[in-house]
């Protein structure tokens, strides 16, 4: 199971969860599960989230794998000027 | 309400336009005769986009009447280049990368040659106040005066 | 299909180096043209009329005197554009609220600030369509306007829109308000920090909405054929999202709208959004001629977007040896008349620069009656630095230890974990506050009344949709087409240099062009310093492709395995002694025998790329403050700042000079000033005042090269990053220089002077 973690800022759309552990193949499972289980967290993941695989930042990668044991943690997106 | 024709010498060439009492010269140059070198960044004489001369004078071309224009000697960025050669400070200006986004060159360009021809050795202050009419947003005019410093020192022969 | 290409150490020929760029000489002689200069045969002229309310309600809009004018060919107004929902949908990756952006473009319900479109015509001169604008009668309810972001944050303030509840607040608010939203950042035990503290510092901020100040005020030209297809030529950082925004807003197929992007004359993420593109689109429409538009300097000023105004409170504890324990702030940003401040980016780039066990950051999103805010380079953080890398001067010198020691002993490095969720990769924090510290400037003398101030900054940079294509002309020579706007010049010469260098070709055999919307598959706009990092990475792909092909091509020609070809040298070559042996052959070779042995060899890339490496920067300062007149004179600036690679080192200079400037601008005289009546009155240059050539000294640069791992050649990107340190820096050398430190920005002369004066009356 890949170890989620969701920055801070999510906690008010997960009831305060922050941590837990999906089984999840890529980005996009990872963005179904979740919103399904948290649906105040939708609109967000929506709006646009990045994620930390492994150390490793990846906007907008649906498709990006995420391994068994990888380590994920979810961002808020940057756009810049 | 009928236009006004005006006469007048641009880059060394003849031209005639018609032009509304309001027009301005910027407006002239751009509308009528499609010289788009000349660039508009304000319209109030502030930032020196427009900046060309007049019968020998650094002017805002946004702060003078098309009208004003009849029997004058005008001379935009466009008359810098001799055919293919670049004027020094065309050169430079690309050796140095003395622009970025380049909408304020022309303006600075026909400044900095104003300078020269009244003052051919510079120092950097006299470059920094000279060139205070020119806004410049990119670039933090370091390279600017760099440029025009080094023009001049190959347009003294030094 | 996410794209990230490892770094590979190799010996440069050409990356590196100053080659002169490819469109330097048309931006010296006038031929460039920018948005302004695009002209069509029949074309009319758009004018926008504008509220002169700062909040009203549009209770109705009489057009038919303006209709009636003769050389008045169209008008349009809120009845022209369909009503978009309220939700959250995809241009490109960027996640917009149409809603607000039609209502950006042109007001429907209400005014929301002075300025704001309310109609717009076309006619056959500038002259008619002004003449046109007067005619138009608006009925205008007045309402009670709130412009101070405290002041609207209060229950009981003037309400911008009545169906707006604060997000990110459990419950629900009962009560609609100009909170947006509020948003939390931290990992930690602050309170358990600052308990540890020995020494604490808080202090409050206040900045002010300054514009991104580019010189070419926006400009665009469209033609809209009766068949339904509409050509656009525009000023703009982001071509392919203009097309997006204007099909969205228009409700037109995407591949009906064929974007040209002119030349641009600056933009710092001011052109990232549309204003009267879909304006100008329309009236040509419906007046069956182009319709250009350009807009004053007066209304760029009233109405486009300049980054948020804000009050940031921030706290710090440490230790007496200067280990921060806790830190702490909170930022309310002005979003403008429309919510969407970079507060987020601002609550992330707070404290990033520093490995931090207690953080805790609120950030709130207020919507003002001014100008929606648009990104403005580094969108948010140069605020957010101001505040705490001030307190953290502040600190350090209650504890009497060196600023750039202070923030050596607190330095995030590579694996420090951020409080907004990620671990940091490699980068090269330290070495700029080593590089600065070993300066000369560090430690040259100062004079009376002068005084040295440091502030560091980080900006996250970004990748993102990029496309591009690599094509091998008849006599060997290539274009490159991209899709990435070149706005500072040195993009497309360094895109250029690096296909040159995986050729092994010179420079000048590679020629980058910027193509239209239809050459190409979707590019994200030139922001978050993205440029060169993944436009490079794009063109690298389509050069590593092009070599393939021209491998398997020359295989094929000389009748060898391919495996015994190799690329060397821009030539196919034998790869060693050991396999079947053929002449080689060139470029130019084989470009001439392309067409008949398959067709022309082209390489492109589509990819989103990932993997961008973040930056950071020490800047220190050198000012003079004149206590008579309060003027604040920098006497001599160095901008150091870790770039991973600097492809072209004088346009990474170019980048770090300007974004100081900028920065200076900022914190020296740059402010929107209003009146009662919520009315701009500074919208020109003469009293929105940028900074001059002798306002500035040289700008020093100093390029450190972390490499980023994940681009071919460690790049970065580099272009935000030097605007965020100035504010502090400034600040820092002020209190410096005279004892006073000044949280208010900007630290104009009147309000030097009124500190000075304060100062003077407390210790009577």
């Amino acid at each position: 199971m890949a170890r989620i973690t969701l920055s801070s800022s999510l906690a008010p759309f997960t009831e305060g969860v922050l941590e837990l552990e999906l089984g999840v193949a890529n980005v996009r499972q990872l963005f179904q599960t979740l919103g399904e289980r948290y649906p105040d967290l939708q609109a967000q993941l929506e709006a646009g989230i990045a994620v930390a695989i492994d150390g490793e930042i990846y906007q907008d990668a649906l498709l990006q794998p995420i391994a068994r044991d990888s380590e994920v943690i979810l961002i808020p997106k940057i756009a810049g000027g | 309400m009928s236009r006004n024709h005006v006469s007048t010498t641009v880059n060394g060439d003849q031209v005639e336009f018609l032009c509304e009492t309001g027009q301005t010269l910027l407006d002239a140059l751009r509308d009528e005769l499609r010289l788009t070198g000349t660039k508009e960044g304000c319209g109030t004489g502030d930032c020196g986009a427009c900046s060309v001369m007049v019968d020998g004078r650094l002017v805002c071309a946004c702060l003078m009447l098309a009208v004003e224009a009849e029997g004058k000697n005008i001379q935009t960025v466009e008359g810098m280049a001799d055919g293919e050669t670049l004027h020094p400070l065309q050169r430079k200006f690309i050796e140095h990368a003395a622009l970025q986004c380049g909408i304020c060159t022309p303006g600075i360009l026909i400044a900095a040659r104003a300078l020269l021809e009244r003052n051919p050795d510079p120092t950097e202050e006299e470059v920094r106040y000279w060139l205070a009419g020119n806004l410049c947003r990119c670039t933090g005019y370091h390279k600017i005066v760099d440029a025009v410093l080094d023009a001049a020192r190959e347009m003294r022969g030094a | 299909m996410s794209t990230m290409l490892k770094y590979q150490e190799k010996k440069l020929k050409i990356v590196g180096t100053r080659p002169l760029r490819p469109d330097g000489v048309d931006k010296v002689t006038g031929r460039a043209r920018f948005g302004a200069d695009y002209n069509l045969p029949g074309q009319l002229i758009g004018k926008v009329l504008r509220s002169p309310h700062a909040h009203a309600r549009i209770k109705s809009i009489d057009t038919s005197a303006a209709l009636a004018l003769p050389g008045v060919k169209a008008v349009v107004t809120r009845d022209d554009f369909a009503e978009m929902p309220d939700e959250m949908a995809a241009v490109g990756e960027l996640m917009i609220n149409f809603r607000d952006v039609t209502r950006n473009m042109m007001a429907r319900e209400k005014a929301l600030y002075d300025g704001h479109p309310v109609a717009a015509v076309a006619a056959t001169t500038e002259a008619v369509a002004k003449a046109a604008l007067a005619l138009i009668k608006v009925e205008y309810e007045v309402l009670p306007h709130v412009i101070d972001v405290v002041e609207a944050m209060q229950p009981g303030a003037p309400l911008l829109h009545e169906d707006q509840y604060t997000q990110g607040v459990k419950p629900k608010p009962e009560r609609p308000s100009n909170v947006a939203k509020r948003l939390e950042f931290g990992h930690g035990d602050v309170a358990a920090g600052f308990k540890q503290a020995e020494v604490i510092v808080e202090r409050e901020f206040n900045t002010k909405p300054v514009h991104q100040g580019y010189i070419e005020p926006q400009a665009c030209l469209a033609s809209y054929s009766a068949d339904g297809q509409a050509e656009l030529w525009t000023s703009t950082q982001g071509h392919f999202v203009f097309r997006a925004q204007c099909a969205k807003v228009l409700q037109m197929d995407i591949s009906k709208i064929r974007v040209t992007p002119t030349e641009i004359g600056g933009g710092f993420g001011g052109k990232n959004n549309i204003y009267n593109e879909a304006l100008a689109i329309t009236l040509s429409r419906k007046a069956g001629h182009p319709v250009k538009m350009v807009m004053t300097r007066e209304e760029v000023f009233r109405g486009t977007g300049p980054t948020p105004g804000a009050n940031v409170k921030v706290k710090i504890g440490c230790t007496r040896d200067g280990k921060i324990t806790a830190a702490q702030a909170e930022l309310n940003f002005q979003a403008g008349a429309f919510p969407g401040s970079p507060v987020n980016q601002a609550s992330m780039c707070a404290f990033t620069r520093y490995d931090l066990a207690n953080v805790h950051v609120v950030g709130n999103d207020v919507t003002v009656n001014r100008p929606k805010v648009a990104a403005y380079r580094a969108p948010g953080a140069p605020i957010a630095v101001f505040g705490v890398e001030s307190v953290i001067d502040e600190m350090a010198k209650k504890l009497g230890i060196d600023p750039i020691e202070f923030r050596l002993r607190n330095a995030a490095k590579e694996g420090t974990q951020t409080y907004y969720g990620p671990k940091l990769g490699p980068i090269g924090y330290i070495q700029t506050l080593e590089a600065a510290r070993a300066h000369p400037h560090y430690s040259a003398p100062l004079g009376p009344n002068q005084g040295r101030g440091v502030a560091t900054g980080f900006w996250f940079n970004i990748g993102n949709e990029t496309t591009c294509s690599l094509n091998l002309q008849e006599d060997g020579t290539l274009t490159l087409m991209l899709g990435t706007i070149d706005v500072a010049g040195g993009s497309r010469a360094s895109m250029a240099m690096m296909v040159a260098e995986e050729l092994g070709i010179a420079f000048d055999r590679v020629r980058p062009v910027v193509g239209d919307t239809s050459s190409l598959g979707f590019n994200f706009l030139t922001a978050g310093s993205r440029s060169t990092f993944a436009s490079g990475m794009a063109s690298v792909i389509a050069a590593r492709q092009v070599i393939e092909k021209l491998r398997q091509r020359v295989a094929q020609i000389r009748e060898v395995p391919l495996e015994a070809v190799a690329w060397k040298d821009g030539q196919a070559q034998p790869v060693d002694s050991s396999v079947q042996q053929f002449s080689p052959m060139t470029l130019a070779e084989i470009a001439r025998m392309a067409g008949k042995t398959g067709g022309t060899v082209a390489g492109h890339a589509e990819i989103n790329a990932q993997g961008a490496g973040p930056g950071f920067g020490t800047h220190i300062v050198d000012v003079e403050v004149d206590k008579e007149t309060g003027a604040v004179r920098i006497l001599r600036y160095t901008a150091v700042q870790d770039v991973g690679k600097a492809i072209h080192p004088a346009y990474v200079e170019g980048q770090l000079q300007g974004g100081a400037a900028q920065g200076i601008g900022w914190a020296l005289n740059e402010e929107y000033v209003y009146g009662e009546d919520g009315v701009l009155q500074n919208p020109g240059f003469l009293d929105y005042r940028i900074p001059v050539a002798s306002d500035l000294p040289f700008i020093d640069t100093v390029i450190v090269e972390v490499p980023n791992p994940n681009h071919p050649y460690g790049v970065r990107g580099c272009g935000e990053v030097p605007i965020i340190a100035p504010m502090a820096a400034i600040a820092n050398a002020i209190e410096n220089a005279i004892g006073l430190r000044l949280c208010e920005q900007p630290f104009s002369p009147p309000r030097v002077l009124k500190a000075i004066d304060e100062a003077a009356a407390a210790k009577r």
